[in-house]
């Protein structure tokens, strides 16, 4: 007891009360969290796997189609992460299905599991900015996302070195990094939705099973939706009329741009395929004049997606500011 | 603090009754208040939480608010605590508004919440350190003072061990260690004994006690656990329906619920049928201000000014009135538990009662 007594202040306070401290240690205390636990754990093995095999496949199918050609071809180095077989869809077909489910798992049981615990109140009453353990949640898991990705990608491409003997180019490798980034957002954008419902519902099994409902419609139902509004405001009548083919399928596009899914595979698309040069109905005299198969520069094909990354970038936002006025204007005995 | 709530403060305290600011210890010291509330109310909807709560705690001292449950401790404490804003009335914690500079508060405040949760995969040790780097204290002081801690609450054989493993009365004593690693001023605890057995109570209750004396800190807690609680307490206040009705040490308390009346005697007669003759005989005698008969059995209250025993007895034998019991009246613990607390909405009903009835 006399230790305790001893080390106490006299009086008067010694530290200075800087907010940043209790951000550092809540940011710490969930990365820790995170990387030994077995959610992450579970998720990170089940997307390196599935993606190592993807790319292992198209490595192997790729070295035989070079053998057979005999020559390099462009871009060869990408193809590892877009080519699937008949066995197994591409890599970027993983990473687009299950990095959204790490997102959730890193973020559904960020503020009700402290609740349910009973560690929120005692979080909040200690000498901490109460925005910083939302926003050290979510830069944890952030940090936990960044790092995943960026060792996937590197794993993969490793594995591409070792099998194809073929070494990207700056542009392949600046397109790989730029793939990354777009994950990232895509990724913090379903771990911010996961936050957001950790917020607005008590109960952990609630929230995981609504933003999984969220990511679900997103991926499965969302485009057969859109297809039915598409024939319902704009029907094709006479399919030989390409007036009413053309408004179809830009009402259908268009809708498709409101779901994250959607965005983020158009631009994976188009930063791992140079060749793609539009997203959306082309017409023919559009086309005129270019060159078949020809590849877009990295500056171009960033344009072509640049509404996609901002819309990308917005929708995190959004949804991680609804989460954070939520939270910083809930009772904390709310419930 | 601001120039307006300087003069916010300035006000509250003229307004505040006299000798309420300042408090002479036994032996003469000046103690200052450390929570000052005033007309601090809370209303949820229609529904009035906390409701003109005036409160001045004083360096040093235990002070226990007791209440039934829903009565509106909680709902107080997070108002002290500045997570829940007051709906009316003023709240100074050090000096400081609570709502205004949370931070101040927090870092002075320590705070074990009813309920309060552990992360169940770390250690004991683990979950202090998190609570120590949340208070931004460097890391070789946090792990002494942990060290320490947990020597203090008894807890070194567990330390290591995650908290999922703990028993209730272990988690207890690991948040008594919890709201102690930022050196508090002032510690708050609400319904610290919940749930714990009574060996475990005595326990928590001796270690609280002990730390206030040896940590110097003010202690603020809230229980509807009477007994227990006020073994520890210098003063209780009596929190039922959202307000407070009565406050002061348990001598006190007995005190002012005796009416005023300084002395009730309690008669008890050898037969029922004397009892109307008794009541008329005693009511007569001088220094005896009221006569009150229980209507089930042989029991009178006499409510006098002084002590009236001894005449009390010779009066009743000298009418031939068989005496079996003649002791004076305390007002314990008990009276107050069952006059305020137990019985739910009835009991908050007769405590609403009773804030009417009390004098101002």
């Amino acid at each position: 007891m006399s230790s305790v007594a001893a080390t106490r202040p006299s009086g008067v306070r010694r530290r200075p009360l800087v907010g940043s401290a209790g951000l550092a240690a809540v940011y710490r205390k969930e990365l820790a969290d995170h990387l030994s636990g077995w959610r992450f754990l579970v998720l990170a093995a089940l997307v390196i796997l599935s993606g190592v095999a993807a790319a292992y496949v198209a490595a192997r199918t790729l070295s035989d189609t070079l053998a057979a050609a005999g020559e390099l071809d462009a871009f060869v180095f990408l193809r590892l992460y877009t080519t699937g077989s008949t066995t197994l869809p591409p890599f970027t077909f993983f990473v687009a299905v299950l990095a959204p489910l790490l997102g959730i798992a890193l973020g559904f049981d960020g503020i009700n599991g402290e609740r349910n615990r009973g560690t929120l109140s005692r979080l909040v009453s200690q000498p901490i900015h109460r925005d910083a353990i939302i926003n050290g949640k979510f830069l944890a898991g952030l940090a936990v996302i960044t790092l995943m990705l960026a060792v996937l990608v590197l794993l993969v491409g490793a594995l591409g070195l070792q099998l194809m003997g073929v070494a990207p180019t700056l542009e392949e490798f600046l397109r790989l990094v730029a793939f990354v980034g777009v994950s990232i957002v895509y990724v913090a954008f379903w771990l911010s939705l996961a936050l957001l419902c950790s917020t607005l519902l008590r109960q952990t099994v609630a929230s995981a099973l609504t933003a999984l409902a969220v990511w679900l419609f997103f991926s499965l139902f969302a485009g057969l939706l859109f297809g039915l509004i598409a024939d319902a405001v704009a029907p094709v009548t006479d399919p030989l009329d390409p007036q009413q083919v053309l408004r179809r399928t830009m009402w259908e596009t268009n809708l498709g741009r409101l779901s994250p899914t959607l965005l983020y595979e158009e631009a994976v698309q188009t930063l791992l395929n140079p060749q793609v040069r539009s997203l959306g109905p082309l017409l023919l005299e559009q086309v005129v004049g270019a060159v078949a198969g020809a590849a877009l520069p990295l500056g171009q094909s960033l344009l072509l997606i640049w509404p996609h990354l901002t819309a990308l970038v917005a929708l995190t936002i959004v949804c991680f500011a609804a989460a954070y006025i939520a939270f910083m204007r809930q009772e904390i005995r709310a419930w | 603090m601001s120039v307006m709530s300087k003069v916010e403060a300035d006000a509250g305290a003229s307004a505040a009754p006299a000798g309420a600011a300042v408090m002479q210890t036994d032996n003469g010291q000046v103690r200052a208040p450390v929570i000052e509330a005033r007309g601090l109310s809370k209303r949820y909807g229609q529904h009035w939480a906390v409701r003109d709560l005036d409160l001045v705690l004083h360096e040093g001292e235990i002070f226990g608010l007791l209440g039934p449950n829903g009565a509106g401790k909680t709902t107080t404490i997070l108002m002290l605590l500045g997570l829940t804003d007051a709906t009316a009335g003023s709240v100074r914690v050090l000096g400081h508004d609570p709502w205004r500079e949370p931070l101040a508060v927090k870092s002075a405040v320590g705070y074990l919440p009813e309920n309060v949760g552990f992360y169940d995969d770390l250690t004991g040790r683990q979950n202090l350190l998190y609570t120590a780097r949340l208070n931004g204290l460097p890391e070789e002081e946090a792990a002494r003072r942990i060290q320490g801690l947990l020597e203090t609450v008894g807890l070194t054989g567990a330390a290591d061990r995650p908290v999922r493993v703990y028993s209730r009365g272990m988690r207890q004593r690991l948040g008594l260690a919890d709201v102690l690693v930022k050196s508090p001023r002032i510690v708050i605890l609400d319904e610290p004994t919940l749930g714990i057995d009574p060996a475990g109570i005595r326990e928590i209750l001796d270690l609280i006690a002990r730390l206030a004396r040896e940590e110097r800190v003010t202690v603020l807690i809230s229980s509807h656990l009477l007994h227990q609680v006020q073994q520890i307490c210098h003063r209780v206040g009596i929190f039922v329906g959202g307000r407070l009705i009565a406050h002061g040490s348990v001598a006190e308390l007995s005190q002012k619920l005796a009416g005023g009346a300084p002395l009730v005697v309690d008669v008890d007669l050898a037969a029922r049928s004397d009892v109307s003759r008794a009541r008329g005989l005693l009511a007569g005698l001088d220094g005896v201000s009221r006569v009150e008969a229980d209507p089930d059995g042989a029991r009178l209250q006499v409510h006098c000014s002084r002590d009236v025993r001894a005449a009390l007895a010779r009066a009743l034998l000298e009418h031939g009135i068989d005496l079996v019991g003649l002791a004076v009246h305390t007002y314990g613990l008990d009276d107050i538990y069952h006059r305020y607390f137990q019985g739910g909405d009835a009991g908050e009903q007769r405590g609403r009662d009773a804030a009417e009835r009390r004098p101002a």
